[in-house]
């Protein structure tokens, strides 16, 4: 393997030998995965690739508008993705963007005005996807949750209704274990950062040749990054969404 | 006077019809039993009063208004309604019996608590029991009186003594009673034949989502 953050070309064609043990493993064990993992590796390359060039773009322009932009399209994917997760929540797609975006904000915002990060490509679009995708996942929990629960405990919602409770104090039970739902994959994840495996950015940063001291603190800032827009994305979605439970008599649909 | 008025009131779901032109005068102080095979729309009748579920067709009018025109939160409130399956939430039986202050913004008055159990002849350490110790009969006591709570114009009963003995079905018919009597309509949906007809002044018999016949008792 080459050293520092400069990987040859020809070493990374020798090392795409290490698909073939997958596909051997898939036919060896009739898994009938061949298909779905030539696919898989076709569209990484492929959409890596792109996004590697027009990263190389953005990065050149250092321009906030096109930084922005990006973030944007990436929040909007997001969304489109939650929102899939979450088939049966009503406006899906818009509390996801709202969640996602606003959490995504917030953090960002705290991020650049503390000194942390600059608010430039090579740093904000990084970090910016990060948390989205953590978001995305986490509200995609979240609206699981909240469908599965609001089937589940139907009568308890209707017996507060009943009892002449509004939406929310009716809902609240179901409302709080979605948000857990959604943030605990992240608290959990942070108890076994580096005793279980090193996070991804933290390994990306030794293996470009930062010092593991600062490659450290990188990664306890993500920590928190991720742990703040969680909270704020699955807050968000989750009181956003469960009104689409209920119509406009109070009643659940 | 009629307290709740059903205009041609049908109910589907699903493409399923489930109640269908229904036509009833419930008067003010009325003591309804409801009757009627599984199936035959007792409880999405309660429901409707309740205004759990809208009708498909036709009007329902509590206090001759539209019941659409009221709140529903506030309507419920003066409609009240007992689950046949007592739902007991939180973790003990005070976090029941604490939500309908609680949804009112009231402090919780442990002086009606305290009445409640007297009334009910249960003992006050259940207070703090545990909703997960407490058995079948038990819940359905303490859902009733957590439906109690706040006296409710009209009260809305589906089976609410399934699981009790004969002593304490006799509790909770002698206090249902004493409440119609003090002026609250009672609409109590039984299988019991004794209890349909023991107090109450109309018996209403639904059959495949229709109204039988309603006779009057008393």
């Amino acid at each position: 393997m080459n050293s520092g953050a400069t990987l040859s070309t020809s070493s990374l064609i020798i090392a795409s030998s290490l698909v073939l043990i997958s596909l051997f493993f898939s036919y060896y064990q009739k898994l009938n995965l061949e298909k779905e993992t030539i696919i898989g590796v076709i569209r990484a390359i492929v959409q890596l690739t792109i996004v590697g060039y027009l990263l190389n773009f953005i990065f050149g322009l250092k321009n906030p508008f096109f930084t922005t932009l990006l973030l944007l399209f990436m929040t909007t994917n997001a969304s489109f993705n939650a929102s899939k997760r979450g088939k049966g929540i009503k406006n899906g797609f818009l509390i996801s963007f709202i969640a996602i975006g606003i959490g995504a904000f917030i953090t960002l915002f705290i991020l650049v005005v503390s000194g942390a990060i600059k608010y430039e490509p090579y740093q904000i679009i990084p970090i910016g996807g990060m948390i989205i995708s953590n978001a995305m996942v986490a509200i995609g929990l979240c609206y699981k949750q909240l469908l599965s629960n609001f089937k589940n405990k139907r009568e308890e919602v209707e017996t507060k209704l009943a009892l002449g409770a509004d939406i929310l104090p009716s809902s609240i039970e179901i409302i709080r274990d979605a948000i857990k739902t959604g943030m605990l994959p992240t608290i959990d994840s942070m108890k076994t950062l580096g005793i279980v495996a090193l996070p991804g950015m933290m390994t990306g940063l030794i293996l470009a040749g930062t010092s593991p001291i600062e490659a450290v603190k990188f990664q306890i800032l993500v920590t928190f990054m991720m742990l703040s827009t969680t909270s704020i994305a699955s807050f968000l979605a989750c009181y956003l969404a469960y009104k689409g439970f209920f119509n406009g008599r109070k009643q659940l649909i | 006077m009629s307290i709740l008025e059903f205009s041609n009131v049908s109910f589907s779901n699903e493409g399923k019809s489930i109640l269908k032109n229904l036509n009833i005068r419930i008067e003010s102080r009325d003591y309804i039993s409801i009757v009627g095979p599984s199936g035959s729309g007792k409880s999405t009748f309660l429901k409707l009063c309740n205004n759990l579920i809208s009708p498909s067709e036709g009007n329902i009018s509590f206090n001759n208004k539209n019941v659409s025109e009221y709140n529903p939160i506030e309507l419920r409130k003066e409609i009240a309604y007992c689950f046949q399956m007592p739902h007991l939430f939180g973790d003990t039986v005070m976090d029941n019996l604490s939500f309908p202050f609680k949804i009112r913004n009231k402090r919780v008055d442990m002086d009606r608590i305290k009445y409640l159990f007297s009334l009910f002849s249960m003992d006050e350490e259940f207070i703090d029991e545990k909703v997960l110790n407490l058995s079948g009969g038990e819940k359905q006591r303490i859902a009733l009186m957590r439906t109690l709570m706040f006296t409710p114009e009209v009260l809305l009963l589906d089976e609410v003594t399934s699981a009790l003995d004969s002593e304490n079905t006799l509790i909770v018919e002698n206090i249902i009673n004493k409440l119609n009597n003090e002026g609250s309509t009672v609409l109590w949906v039984t299988h019991n034949d004794e209890q349909s007809t023991k107090y109450a002044n109309k018996l209403l018999t639904l059959e495949n989502g229709e109204i039988k016949s309603l006779e009057v008792l008393k």
